[in-house]
C-alpha cells in the first residue's frame, strides 16, 4: 500500500518546491547581489542605517507590546471558553473567524471613525464623564490595530490547547491538595505551552512585518520595517535592498519556527 | 457572580472584535458621504453599488480567485495528505515543515518572494499570478485540517475494501473519502476565507489594472473610501452570517449528514 502511494506526493512536492522553496531562494539571491549581479552584503547591512534601524526598533517594540497584550487578553478568555461543552467547539471558533469575512482594511479603517476626536468612543467617554482618548495617528493606535487584527490568532491556538487538557488531570491535582494557583502554574500553564508558542508566533510575526496597519492608523508618518520593504518593492523598485531587508525579517521568522518546532512537535497548538 | 464576570469578559472581547463591523454597517446607511458626519438614514449606497462597475468587477475577481484557488488548494492538499500517510516518518516531517513555511512566514516576505519568482520566470502579472499565489498560501490550511482526520482513519478499512475486490480508486471514494469529508470541507472554507481576506500577498502579485476588493480599497484610501464599499462589505457579511447560522442551527445533524450522507447518495 505504501509504495504505490508515492507518486501521489508528486503534485505537492512540485508545487511546494516551485512556489515556496524557490521564491525564498530568489529573495536570498536578490538580497545578496546588487543591480549588476555582483555579490554584496550591503543590502543586509543597510538595516543598520539610521532610518532602517529606527523602523526595525519601532516595529519590534510595537509588535512585542501587541503580542503581550494579546496574550493577556486571550489567555483568560481561552480558559473560560475551554470549559464550554465540546459540541459548541465549532461555534466558538466561528465567532472568532467570522470578522474576517469583512475586509480587513475596512475593519481597520473603521477604527479611525471610532477613535477620532469626535468619534464614537470619545462620545461615550464624555457621556460617562471620563477623559477622552487622543490616540489616533500615534503608535498607540497602531498597537490597537495590531491587537484588534491578530487577537483571534492568539485566542484560537490557546483555546485549542486548553480545551485538549483532560479535566481529570486538573481534578487529580485538586484531589492531591493543589490550590487553584498551584494547579494553574504546575498543570494548566505547562500543558498549554504548544498553544502559547503557536499563538505568539501567529501574532508576533504579522505584527512585526505589517505595513498596512501603520499606514491606516499611524497617519502615514510612522514608518515600520514593513512600510520600508513595501516602499522598496512598489515605489522605488529597489528589489535588492527590499530583499536584503526581508532577509533580516526572515531571521526573526526562523527563530520563531525553530521555537515552534521544539515546543509544538505534534502541531497540538494549531489554529484549526 | 463568578459566572457573570466570565460572561461580561467574553462579551467585552466580542464587542471589541465586532465594534468596527457594526461601525461599517452604520456607515453604509449614512446619507452623508464622509465618515465623520451622520447625515441621516439612506439606502442610496446600496443602489449606487449595483451601478458601480469597478466595484462589481473587483468583487467578481475576488470571488473567482477565492473559489478557484481554494478548490485547487483543496485537491492538492488532500492528495498531499494521502501521500504523506504512506511516507517514512522523516520525509513526512520534512514535508510538514515545508507546509508550515507559508503559515509561519510573514505575508510580506511570501508576497515579495513570489513577486520575484514571477519576474524571474517572466510570467505576466495578472489574475494568473494572484491565483498561483493564493493556491500556495491556501494549501497549508487544507493540509492542517485534513491531516487530523487522516490520523483518525483506520487503514484496515481501505485494505478490507481492496481485499473484497474493490479498485483502489473506488475504495478511496467509497471508504476513505466520506470519513475525510468534514476535514476537507473545513479546509476548503478556511482557504476560501483566507483568500477573501488577503491583501498583502495580492498587493505584491497582482498586475496593473487587475483589482480585488482588498487592493481596490487600498488604492481608494488616499482619495477616500467610496461608501458603496461599506454597503458591499455589509451585504457580504450579512449573507455569510445568515448562511453560517442556517448551517449551524443543527450541528449534530450536519455532522451526521457529512459522515453518512456521502455513502447514501451513491446507492
Amino acid at each position: 500500500m505504501t509504495s504505490k502511494k508515492n507518486w501521489l506526493s508528486v503534485p505537492y512536492l512540485f508545487w511546494s518546491g516551485l512556489f515556496i522553496i524557490v521564491p525564498l531562494g530568489m529573495v536570498v539571491y536578490y538580497g545578496l547581489t546588487d543591480r549588476t549581479g555582483a555579490f554584496t552584503l550591503e543590502n543586509i547591512t543597510a538595516i543598520a542605517s539610521a532610518g532602517h534601524a529606527k523602523a526595525l526598533r519601532l516595529s519590534l517594540l510595537l509588535s512585542l507590546i501587541s503580542t503581550v497584550i494579546c496574550f493577556l487578553l486571550a489567555y483568560p478568555l481561552a480558559m473560560i471558553l475551554a470549559q464550554v461543552q465540546v459540541r459548541r467547539h465549532n461555534f466558538i471558533i466561528l465567532i472568532f473567524i467570522l470578522p474576517m469575512w469583512m475586509n480587513f482594511l475596512l475593519r481597520t479603517l473603521a477604527w479611525q471613525t471610532l477613535l477620532e476626536k469626535n468619534g464614537v468612543i470619545n462620545h461615550v467617554l464624555t457621556f460617562l464623564h471620563l477623559p477622552t482618548l487622543k490616540i489616533i495617528n500615534t503608535p498607540a493606535a497602531i498597537i490597537l490595530g495590531m491587537v484588534y487584527n491578530f487577537l483571534p490568532f492568539m485566542i484560537l491556538p490557546l483555546y485549542n490547547a486548553l480545551a485538549k487538557i483532560d479535566p481529570n488531570v486538573i481534578n487529580a491535582a485538586h484531589d492531591l491538595g493543589a490550590g487553584h494557583i498551584h494547579t494553574f502554574f504546575r498543570i494548566i500553564l505547562p500543558l498549554s505551552i504548544p498553544g502559547i508558542i503557536s499563538g505568539i508566533t501567529m501574532v508576533f510575526i504579522p505584527a512585526l512585518t505589517t505595513f498596512v496597519i501603520s499606514s491606516l492608523l499611524g497617519g502615514g508618518k510612522i514608518l515600520l520595517i514593513g512600510d520600508v520593504i513595501d516602499l522598496e518593492f512598489t515605489k522605488t523598485s529597489n528589489w535588492h535592498l527590499g530583499s536584503g531587508l526581508s532577509m533580516v525579517l526572515m531571521i526573526f521568522i526562523l527563530v520563531n519556527m525553530v521555537l515552534s518546532a521544539i515546543f509544538d512537535k505534534d502541531g497540538e497548538g494549531s489554529m484549526l | 457572580m463568578k459566572n457573570a464576570a466570565k460572561k461580561i469578559y467574553i462579551a467585552l472581547i466580542v464587542l471589541f472584535l465586532y465594534a468596527p463591523i457594526g461601525t461599517l454597517m452604520v456607515l453604509s446607511f449614512n446619507a452623508s458621504k464622509t465618515r465623520a458626519k451622520w447625515g441621516g438614514f439612506s439606502l442610496q449606497w446600496y443602489i449606487a453599488l449595483f451601478q458601480n462597475e469597478e466595484i462589481l468587477r473587483a468583487l467578481f475577481n475576488t470571488l473567482v480567485i477565492a473559489l478557484v484557488s481554494s478548490l485547487f488548494a483543496t485537491v492538492i492538499g488532500t492528495i498531499a495528505c494521502i501521500a504523506m500517510t504512506g511516507m517514512k516518518r522523516q520525509a513526512k516531517s520534512i514535508l510538514m515543515g515545508i507546509t508550515n513555511i507559508p503559515m509561519l512566514n510573514a505575508d510580506i516576505v511570501t508576497g515579495v518572494s513570489l513577486m520575484l519568482l514571477y519576474i524571474s520566470l517572466g510570467i505576466r502579472f495578472g489574475m494568473g499570478t494572484i491565483l498561483l499565489s493564493h493556491i500556495t498560501f491556501n494549501i497549508p490550511y487544507v493540509i492542517l485540517s485534513v491531516m487530523p482526520r487522516m490520523k483518525q482513519l483506520n487503514p484496515s478499512t481501505f485494505e478490507a475494501a481492496l481485499d473484497l475486490g474493490s479498485s483502489p480508486l473506488n475504495a478511496f471514494f467509497k471508504v476513505v473519502f466520506p470519513d475525510l469529508l468534514p476535514g476537507i470541507l473545513s479546509g476548503f472554507l478556511m482557504a476560501f476565507t483566507m483568500s477573501l481576506d488577503d491583501f498583502i500577498i495580492t498587493h505584491f502579485t497582482k498586475g496593473v489594472g487587475v483589482d480585488t476588493l482588498s487592493t481596490k480599497i487600498y488604492t481608494e484610501i488616499k482619495k477616500g473610501i467610496k461608501p458603496e464599499m461599506y454597503a458591499l462589505s455589509s451585504l457580504i457579511f450579512v449573507i455569510v452570517l445568515t448562511l453560517l447560522i442556517l448551517i449551524n442551527l443543527s450541528p449534530d445533524k450536519k455532522e451526521k449528514e457529512l459522515r453518512y450522507g456521502g455513502k447514501n447518495e451513491k446507492k
